[in-house]
């Protein structure tokens, strides 16, 4: 990690990782999405509409992953001082906040046909519900404060007092009654999901993962950029 | 310690003199309270149901409404670099501050908001679990008013962001606030989860909220 502290060598790393990450992202998704169109099997009771799923849980677990990633880059940018360490937070943000909107409008959508109902006041979508709003609020301190130095110490306190919604989200399904699902993959005693349901579901997982990676990549390269204009503007602008 | 009394005084007695206190969010709590009949129709069957869980609304937005002015006027004319520079820590300071807005602000309120409960139907043995949860909640709503005060006190327009930083980490007080009202014993597990989340809150958010202010304060 302390190499990569150095925002020239991350963008040369950056460089070089980009092309095989696109790769292998295209690669997951068509054999995740041909596994979980094709190949995996409609549910017993939920029919063909079963396979939102593939869509949507993999998006759960990254709004969950990319807000707790979040929140560790924050601390580290807190304790170690590293530098990118808040451009990772920061340049993750919107990206972790389109997971979670998808998150919310495919379960929506499954949950029109399954429950009769668009959106219920349960445990689990009110939590992520309240996940997606830590998002915008997180961004909205980056907006709203105008040098970024100060924006990123702000930002910190609100990434590291949001992460308390994490554990929230995650276990909501078990300490409320709910009419949401509870956990089939990651539980005590392993995974009670089909073998044929689970494969789908864990290619699409690393196919968001390695989406996820390069987004990051190119949102943390071009803050960079843009850092580097804004101090060039005022090098300009003092010059005169 | 004195120097946090003398802190805690000079709020309180600024909030006095100053007027537009506790006056100005209890006005518009009973405001809130009045528009609700008005919009959802005068059904009292329906009013008594959603009582305990508008008035709980009402006072996270009367207390969210007064956040601004915990932190912002000190910040202006500099009396927070002073105590940021003093002997007392800031934490400290921040844990002084919350609990005047507290006395000044959301205390009033959660004493007088189950008396107005009348205005719309409130079942009168509600009153006595809903103002105890009220009074023990409107102190982590403080709290909280307090750090997202902190997270924006520069800023102009700060108004608009408190809201959407510090709505969201309201949501467990009125989960567990409207639970502990509609209770039929006094004490319940959710009066219980509640107090957690003030003794939680009475030690996160000053060191949350001083680091924000140092960040300001550089």
């Amino acid at each position: 990690m302390q190499q990569l502290a150095n925002p020239a060598r991350f963008l040369k790393l950056a460089q070089a990782v980009l092309a095989p990450i696109w790769g292998l992202t295209a690669i997951a998704f068509a054999v995740g999405l041909y596994m979980a169109l094709v190949t995996a099997p409609a549910d017993y009771q939920q029919g063909e509409t079963v396979r939102i799923m593939f869509v949507h849980v993999p998006a759960a677990w990254m709004a969950l992953m990319v807000y707790s990633a979040m929140a560790v880059a924050s601390a580290s940018a807190a304790i170690f001082r590293h530098p990118l360490a808040d451009m990772a937070a920061k340049a993750a943000a919107p990206i972790g906040a389109m997971f979670c909107l998808l998150a919310l409008v495919t379960g929506s959508l499954w949950g029109k046909p399954m429950w009769g109902a668009w959106w219920v006041w349960d445990a689990r979508l009110t939590s992520m519900f309240v996940l997606f709003l830590l998002y915008l609020g997180y961004m909205a301190i980056w907006q709203a404060i105008e040098d970024p130095h100060r924006a990123a110490l702000v930002a910190r306190i609100v990434a590291i007092a949001g992460f308390i919604n994490v554990p929230i989200v995650k276990f909501s399904v078990d300490w409320w009654n709910s009419l949401h699902q509870g956990a089939s993959v990651f539980r005590i005693g392993g995974p009670t999901i089909d073998q044929r349901m689970l494969w789908p579901l864990l290619v699409m997982a690393l196919a968001y993962l390695l989406l996820f990676l390069g987004l990051l990549l190119i949102a943390m390269r071009s803050e960079i950029t843009s850092r580097k204009i804004r101090q060039l503007q005022f090098a300009r602008l003092e010059g005169r | 310690m004195k120097l946090i009394w003398a802190l805690i005084r000079r709020d309180l007695r600024l909030a006095t003199r100053q007027g537009g206190g506790a006056g100005t969010a209890i006005g518009f709590f009973v405001t809130v309270i009045v528009l609700l009949p008005l919009g959802l129709g005068p059904d009292q069957a329906l009013l008594q149901r959603i009582a305990p869980g508008a008035l709980w609304i009402a006072l996270l937005l009367s207390v969210l409404l007064s956040a601004e002015r915990i932190f912002q006027s000190d910040y202006e004319d500099g009396s927070l670099d002073a105590m940021a520079l003093g002997v007392v820590p800031l934490e400290l300071v921040v844990l002084a501050k919350a609990s005047a807005h507290w006395l000044t602000t959301a205390l009033p309120l959660a004493i007088a908001a189950p008396l107005f409960g009348f205005l719309i139907n409130l079942d009168p043995q509600a009153i006595p679990p809903l103002g105890l949860a009220m009074i023990l909640g409107s102190l982590f709503l403080s709290l909280l008013a307090a750090l997202g005060a902190a997270i924006t006190v520069a800023l102009r327009r700060g108004g608009l962001l408190v809201s959407l930083l510090i709505l969201p980490f309201y949501v467990p007080c009125l989960i567990f606030g409207v639970a502990a009202s509609s209770n039929s014993e006094l004490i319940g597990p959710s009066l219980l989860i509640l107090t957690a989340l003030v003794l939680a809150g009475l030690v996160l958010v000053p060191v949350a909220a001083a680091a924000a202010l140092r960040a300001y304060l550089k």
